[in-house]
This record gives structure tokens, C-alpha cells and sequence, in this order.
């Protein structure tokens, strides 16, 4: 038995105890099922005039990607843009290519600044954002929509404010992730 | 935060070469995003079957959704409510007698269009309704401005089918699945509607500026005479939306035509009502045409 004070605070959380162990299928599913789940917000009580909803799924991969670097393999931009595509309304395809492209960034971004802070975090998903709806924008353009940036203004400037409540609640999941289930036998 | 450690492999030949795979998959998937963009540019249609599928299978969740907006709506309309209300009392009361003058006004009108009307024997095909259905989506995050219904093929709905609100221009159907059909705001930049002025016969098109504004663009080129407030109406050329129904209202003029809000704000919209194709396109073969 060890002493009070012998471990940090809720250190014990995830580790084994009877009957009760944290599963490797939910640890790896969940920001999978997050991700996707986060594309179908198409379907909110929001039906807007004007893109003004962050990119919550875009956003929600960007966390991922920054509090638990390698949790998602690098081409996981592909499968979870595929079904962003099915429901954003983009041309098909965008997400898919643009999210591919921001994990392979993420990666080298990993490996470019080792040891962030939460402002340099907070600074990095901003441009990840800005770059992301910019460049949804001009594919949207090419498929018909029209060119018409200063709609953007507002939309980025709640995805950067919605960002640190986006990782909070990557953070919350994140606990969810590595919660004991029953295990049998 | 530490990096994690599993990022230099060191010698270890397999660790350099599973990250070296999972970049090469990463390119191929960039890679064949862009052959799917290339191709949905190209063809627009090309994937719509993937949509819709997509769409019907999750529309349940849509469905709730318009429940807890329309929930949502009224306890907003509660409060504001409350707030306004002396002010509103008074605003209303002059309202109603402007309006009983104008009902007067326009009963007679209405007879006496019902009598020209019986003079020329125009026989209208309006007030007919496909579907009644719930918005229950909308692409918020995109540039792109489409809405999803919860009204599919078993409910008659076909592609380029006119969608009106009570109190205006919704938008027309592009894609139709079985249980959702995808709709084209009149606020994206694809959509192009033929309107007209309701004073006067000023005609021009209102082009979607994904904003929740239209741009108006008049025929004739000259004096510009739109004014802020003007409410402009379908015109009915081109055949697919019913002239008479609102789109937008005259915000901001410009040099030739005018910014327009819509009338019928998708976002305090709940049900919409799909309607047929006004004129449809009939496709004559030679030998009728001759024949006529």
C-alpha cells in the first residue's frame, strides 16, 4: 500500500483493477467515432444563410492530432475527410484532400516544434483553420458557389474563440477513452 | 507537452519503415481526394447517390434536430416577448386599422381580378402542393448553401422542383434520395432566380451570395430604379418557379441593381412546401411540331 501524497492525484485512473481494465478497441475508436460524429452537425437545429458554424469535425482533428500526436496514423485524414464530404455540402472529395494534407502538416509540425504550450497550440489550429476554410472556400468556388471571402471573417474568428473549448472537450473524451470497462474472464 | 517517443526509430529498420508506409498511405489518400474533387468539378452529380445515401441514413437525427429548433424558436419568442410587449401592444393596434382599410382594398381588388380574369379564361394550376416537409439540415460551415427535407422519391419529389415557405422562395431541389432531398438555397451562388419588382414591371435576376443576400442584376441597363424596401417577387420566366412568390427585400442599391435580403430566412423557417415545376420543359419531337 502506498502513502498519501506517494502518487499524483488521479494517477491510478487508468490502470488495471479487478474485473475492470481500459480497452484497447475504445481507446483507438473513440476520436474515430468523434471525428465522424462531429461531421453529421449538418444536421443541427442551426439551418443557416451563411456559413458562420466553425468546422467543428476539422477542429476536432486538429485536437486530436495536437493533445495525442500518433493516436491517429497520418492517413487518417482520408477515410474521416471521405465522410466529412458525404454531409459538409463541399464538392466531393475537398475534404478528403485537404484533410490528408493537414495531417501530413500536423506530423511535420510535430516534429518541427517538440515541446508546445497551449498559446502556440492555440496559434498553430488558428492557421490550420484560417488555411482549411480559406482554401473550402476556393474548391466551393470552383464548384459553383461564389467568391466571396469577407463571409469567412466571422467564421473564423468563432473557430478560433470555439478552438480551446474544442481541446477541453477532446480532453473530456480523452478520459472516456482510457476508462476501465468490464473485462470477462 | 513531451513528444511522444515512437518518432525516431533509431536503427530500428521496422519502425523507419511503418512510418515511412503511413506517409506513403497519407499521400495516396491527399491523392485520391483530389481525383474525387477533380471528377466531382467536373461532374457535380457524380457522387450524389453517396450523398443521399448518406443523407437518408442519418436523416433520424435531422428529424430531432428541426423538433428541438422549432422548441428552441419559441422559448426565444417568450422572452422577447415579455420584453416588448407595451410597445408592441400599441404597434399592433395601429397596424390592425391600417390593415382592415387595406383588407377592404383588397377584397375589391380580388373581385375584380376574379372578373378580368373570367374575361380572358386564364385558368390558374397553382395552390397545388407536392409535399409538406421539415428543413432538417443545412451546410453550415461551407461557402455552399444547400438544406436538406425530409421528403424523398416515394413522396413525389423530383430534381428542379420549386421549395417555398410560407412566406417565400425557399429554394429548388437538386438531389433526391428516399426519405431526404437535397435543396439549393436561393442564397447560394448557383442559384440564379428571374425576379421582378412588384411595383412597376422592372424585371432582373437575384443571384445567391452565400451571405444570406442576393444580388440583384436588372435586364435593362440605365437609370437604376430600385429603391431600399422594394420587395421583389418571382417573374415566372424560365418556367420553373410560379411568378408572385417573394424572394427578397431591396437593402443597398448599386450601380446596376441592388443587394437584396431574402424574404423567407431559412433559419426561421420550419416546414416548406415543395411545388411542381410551373412550366415544365416539354421536349417537342419534329413531326408535332409541324403538325402545329
Amino acid at each position: 500500500m502506498s502513502l498519501i501524497g506517494d502518487r499524483l492525484w488521479g494517477s491510478d485512473l487508468f490502470t488495471r483493477r479487478i474485473n475492470r481494465a481500459p480497452s484497447v478497441i475504445l481507446s483507438n475508436i473513440v476520436p474515430w467515432l468523434t471525428i465522424g460524429g462531429a461531421s453529421l452537425l449538418t444536421f443541427s437545429p442551426i439551418i443557416a444563410s451563411a456559413p458562420l458554424l466553425p468546422p467543428i469535425s476539422f477542429m476536432m482533428l486538429v485536437a486530436w492530432m495536437f493533445l495525442r500526436p500518433g493516436l491517429l496514423p497520418v492517413w487518417a485524414g482520408a477515410p474521416l475527410g471521405l465522410v466529412d464530404d458525404l454531409f459538409s455540402g463541399q464538392p466531393f472529395g475537398s475534404a478528403m484532400l485537404l484533410w490528408s494534407i493537414a495531417m501530413i502538416a500536423g506530423e511535420i509540425v510535430d516534429g518541427w516544434l517538440k515541446w508546445r504550450g497551449f498559446w502556440q497550440d492555440w496559434f498553430i489550429a488558428s492557421v490550420f483553420v484560417a488555411v482549411y476554410l480559406f482554401l473550402a472556400m476556393a474548391l466551393a468556388t470552383f464548384a459553383g458557389g461564389i467568391w466571396h471571402p469577407a463571409v469567412l471573417g466571422p467564421q473564423l474568428l468563432l473557430s478560433i474563440i470555439a478552438y480551446p473549448i474544442v481541446t477541453r472537450v477532446i480532453a473530456i473524451l480523452d478520459l472516456l477513452r482510457r476508462a476501465r470497462v468490464k473485462v470477462l474472464g | 507537452m513531451a513528444p511522444p517517443l515512437d518518432r525516431r526509430p533509431g536503427f530500428d529498420k521496422r519502425a523507419q519503415f511503418g512510418i515511412f508506409t503511413s506517409y506513403v498511405a497519407a499521400g495516396l489518400g491527399a491523392l485520391v481526394g483530389l481525383i474525387l474533387l477533380i471528377v466531382s468539378l467536373l461532374n457535380p452529380t457524380a457522387f450524389a447517390f453517396a450523398r443521399t445515401a448518406a443523407a437518408d441514413a442519418v436523416s433520424p437525427a435531422g428529424e430531432s434536430s428541426a423538433v428541438t429548433r422549432s422548441t428552441g424558436n419559441t422559448v426565444l419568442h417568450v422572452i422577447t416577448g415579455y420584453i416588448e410587449a407595451g410597445s408592441k401592444n400599441a404597434e399592433l393596434k395601429e397596424e390592425l386599422q391600417r390593415a382592415r382599410s387595406k383588407l377592404a382594398q383588397a377584397a375589391a381588388i380580388e373581385a375584380e381580378n376574379e372578373r378580368l380574369k373570367r374575361l380572358l379564361d386564364i385558368r390558374e394550376s397553382d395552390d397545388e402542393t407536392i409535399a409538406f416537409s421539415r428543413l432538417i439540415g443545412s451546410t453550415a460551415t461551407s461557402g455552399r448553401r444547400f438544406a436538406l427535407i425530409n421528403a424523398g422519391a416515394p413522396d413525389g419529389i423530383r430534381i428542379g422542383q420549386p421549395v417555398r415557405s410560407p412566406i417565400g422562395l425557399v429554394g429548388r431541389v437538386l438531389e433526391v434520395g428516399q426519405k431526404t432531398a437535397r435543396v439549393l438555397l436561393v442564397t447560394d451562388g448557383e442559384s440564379i432566380v428571374p425576379v421582378r419588382r412588384v411595383k412597376g414591371n422592372i424585371a432582373g435576376f437575384a443571384q445567391g451570395q452565400s451571405d444570406g443576400t442576393v444580388r440583384i442584376r436588372l435586364i435593362e441597363i440605365g437609370i437604376n430604379p430600385l429603391e431600399p424596401g422594394d420587395v421583389l417577387v418571382t417573374s415566372g420566366s424560365g418556367g420553373l418557379y410560379r411568378p408572385g412568390v417573394p424572394v427578397a427585400l431591396v437593402q443597398e442599391i448599386l450601380k446596376d441593381g441592388a443587394i437584396a435580403r431574402i424574404i423567407s430566412d431559412p433559419a426561421a423557417t420550419e416546414f416548406v412546401a415543395v411545388e411542381p415545376v410551373w412550366q415544365p420543359i416539354v421536349e417537342r419531337l419534329p413531326s408535332q411540331a409541324g403538325a402545329q
